[in-house]
């Protein structure tokens, strides 16, 4: 898919809480000190945050990059799968923090880990055809996942907000972008229910993979690009053993693949994964880079979005802070804080 | 009473089959069955399965079968009888043939379990044991053969790496039959190092949940001769039974229903455990192939895995066992492991096994295993002409 008028990134946020649980405090609680970890350790959200301020620290160092007023954001979206409100958008709160409001369009959006893209490739469509001169999109979670369970070592907190304008205006244009979805029950919640609940093994092949590889194969196919035209990638992070084995299935090598990979370092933070890694990609690209992102939400489907560095990079890159500095200010805590930081006490 | 030959047999790959239903496994390989046998129609259709009301919210599988594949009308039942459902269903295949009551029946063992999540499949799978005495105490169908094999390795002196030889045998055998779940071969240092399950079982012990389905014509040995050159003849059919719980049976490591199964079995064949070429065996747990060798006669009480050590059980062995995987490494989606064994044995008589051929082979034994061994369902095939 490619818009009428072309589109791209004018400026990009990332945010990721400063606490960090390590895999190990995990199995120490709950395997008795012994097992393999799929990462080393996850973000953990303080007591005040939420996704909501996850999407404003994000959208504000997004905001700073592109540099523009705004009130001329036409439209504020936020996708997560932990907005704090059943009901009342975070969108809004958002909307009102950068102050954006009243005159813009806001909305949530939930596709499990890939609302984020979503909205973003909504954005595209958005901006292209005129209906907005700029569209702020966010993917922002805290994730959580039942303790002893597998998702709980992966389960983490962070976002990354983009704002979206016209090619001219951008640090990085889009090429292309391709969706692939089908109704694939790997992963969901129920309403009321506090943890999700997932297909074990089935979480693989019929549902991460397929839709990635898909996704990935169709985008490049359309664009008539291979692996190698790109210099980084990123696909969904849910732990570091999916995106190595998609990447390498695809024919990207782990040297392209590295700079994006963070789960090892903050875990999945759900709608904000592939969207981080895309951060930490731009952080360090030069003009005439080409970046893919490959995203996944489950139920499922996945995004592929071909980007092109242009010359807009050097001048934005520094007005906020990177995303490895978020990953460098880590703060080690252990599961007991854990679980009190997010909640997991009956107090009455 | 008549002779009984199985003159078709049928088989799906066994595996995670996320985009098949029990249905469509089912179906695939009774008209498997029925084009090996050249038939287009049969007098009954007899259905091993466990769980699938449980796993799947679907009984009444025999004329669901039965109507799916093109023969609605006919006479169709489910047989359950846990982990042991396929052979019990080919045995009341075999009885109806014998009897002369029906000519041609189709007997299809199928099982789908991926589609639950574990804790529900691994609660489905304890329906085996006792509900009131053994399962009320919280014990899963692992940990009850944990169980077992700790005491057997404390009654004998056996270390756990001696039951090494079981799985790097099924393994090896499955690499090379294309129906197989795992089809690479596992070293030592691989069953060493695999994750507890419950100890002392691990993950490389233990036979894997999987889906399938494998099917077998039978008729009366003068008739299937005529649709077919060389079928197999069933010389030997018994199935025993236990007490259900282990703890109500008088020596937990003796399973005396695969005993009294085997010795009916032989009885009938005229044979005697040396006249076996090979023996697919029901290996869902190493220490369940142990016990099942000494109570079929193959070796003396807490000998039985010294056979796996000593590479006895290889298909160059003294007693080939598991020769196109077995369990461990064919899979093991429950209902149906009982006709897979069937089928496999039916390959080996034919002459058919590809490279996992024993030589020589003209009798053949498969014992099928309900439950911790409440249950025991064992047949005899021997090659015509």
């Amino acid at each position: 898919m490619k818009p009428i008028r072309d589109v791209g990134i004018i400026g990009y946020g990332a945010y990721i809480p400063r606490y960090r649980l390590p895999a190990s405090e995990i199995v120490r609680v709950w395997k008795g000190g012994d097992g393999d970890t799929p990462i080393l350790e996850k973000a953990v959200p303080g007591p005040d945050e939420d996704a909501a301020t996850i999407a404003i620290e994000a959208a504000r160092n997004a905001l700073s990059r592109a540099g523009i007023p705004p009130q001329k954001i036409g439209a504020v979206w936020v996708g997560s799968e932990s907005h704090p409100y059943a009901v009342k958008p975070t969108s809004t709160i958002v909307a009102e923090a950068i102050g954006a409001t009243p005159e813009t369009q806001a909305g949530d959006w939930e596709f499990a880990c890939k609302a984020g893209t979503e909205a973003m490739q909504a954005a595209f469509g958005f901006v292209a055809s005129g209906m907005a001169a700029y569209a702020l999109i966010v993917g922002a979670d805290t994730a959580q996942g039942r303790p002893g369970d597998e998702l709980e070592y992966t389960a983490s907190a962070g976002g990354a907000a983009y704002i979206i304008g016209l090619r001219e205006e951008s640090l990085a244009y889009l090429e292309g972008s391709y969706s692939y979805v089908t109704d694939t029950p790997d992963f969901f919640r129920r309403p009321g229910q506090e943890y999700p609940t997932h297909g074990s093994r089935f979480t693989g092949d019929p549902a991460y993979f397929r839709h990635v590889l898909s996704a990935a194969r169709g985008l490049m196919e359309q664009l008539g690009a291979k692996p190698s035209d790109y210099r980084m990638a990123v696909f969904h992070q849910p732990n570091v053993k999916f995106p190595e084995r998609a990447a390498k299935t695809l024919g990207f090598t782990d040297e392209q693949i590295r700079t994006g990979l963070l789960a090892n370092v903050i875990g999945n933070t759900y709608a904000g994964s592939s969207l981080l890694g895309l951060t930490a990609m731009l952080d360090v690209a030069e003009p005439g880079d080409r970046l893919l992102l490959v995203s996944f939400g489950s139920g499922a489907g996945s995004d592929a979005m071909s980007f092109v560095v242009t010359d807009k990079i050097a001048e934005r890159r520094d007005r906020a802070p990177c995303t490895q500095d978020y990953i460098r200010r880590r703060k080690v805590i252990d599961y007991g804080l854990y679980v009190r930081y997010r909640g997991k006490l009956k107090m009455h | 009473m008549r002779d009984v030959s199985i003159f078709g047999i049928g088989q799906t790959e066994v595996g995670e089959h996320w985009d098949k239903s029990l249905r469509h496994l089912a179906g695939e390989a009774v008209l498997a069955a029925m084009r090996d046998a050249g038939i287009d129609r049969a007098d009954a259709l007899y259905v091993g399965n466990m769980l699938s009301g449980e796993l799947n919210g679907q009984e009444h599988l025999g004329a669901l079968i039965a109507d799916f594949v093109g023969l609605r009308g006919v006479e169709a039942v489910k047989v359950e009888a846990a982990c042991g459902s396929g052979a019990a269903a080919v045995r009341m295949g075999y009885l109806a043939v014998a009897s002369g009551l029906l000519d041609v029946v189709i007997v299809v063992g199928v099982e789908k379990m991926t589609d639950q999540k574990n804790d529900v499949t691994t609660a489905g799978l304890a329906m085996a044991a006792d509900a009131e005495y053994e399962v009320i105490n919280g014990i899963s169908f692992v940990s009850l053969n944990a169980l077992l094999m700790q005491r057997y390795m404390h009654e004998y002196g056996v270390r756990h790496e001696d039951f090494a030889g079981f799985p790097i045998n099924a393994h090896k055998n499955a690499a090379t039959n294309p129906y197989a779940m795992f089809r690479k071969p596992i070293s030592l240092e691989t069953f060493k190092r695999a994750r507890m399950v419950a100890a002392p079982i691990n993950l490389m012990d233990s036979s894997p949940v999987a889906d399938g389905a494998a099917a077998v014509v039978l008729a009366p040995s003068d008739m299937a001769r005529r649709f077919r050159s060389a079928p197999v003849r069933i010389i030997g059919s018994a199935n025993a039974t236990d007490a259900l719980a282990v703890h109500d049976r008088q020596d937990p490591l003796f399973l005396s229903a695969a005993a009294l199964s085997a010795q009916k079995a032989y009885h009938q064949a005229r044979i005697t455990p040396a006249d076996v070429d090979f023996f697919e065996l029901h290996d869902a747990f190493s220490i369940t192939a142990a016990l099942s060798l000494e109570a079929a006669g193959f070796a003396e009480r807490g000998r039985g895995v010294y056979l796996a050590k000593d590479g006895e059980i290889t298909l160059e062995g003294r007693i080939p066992i598991c020769t196109l995987g077995g369990l461990k490494a064919r899979g093991h989606p429950v209902g149906a492991t009982g006709v897979y064994q069937i089928v496999e044995a039916t390959l080996q008589l034919r002459h058919l096994a590809g490279p996992n051929q024993v030589k020589n082979a003209r009798i053949g034994m498969t014992q099928n295993i309900g439950g911790s061994g409440a249950t025991v369902i064992t047949h005899i095939l021997a090659a015509e002409g």
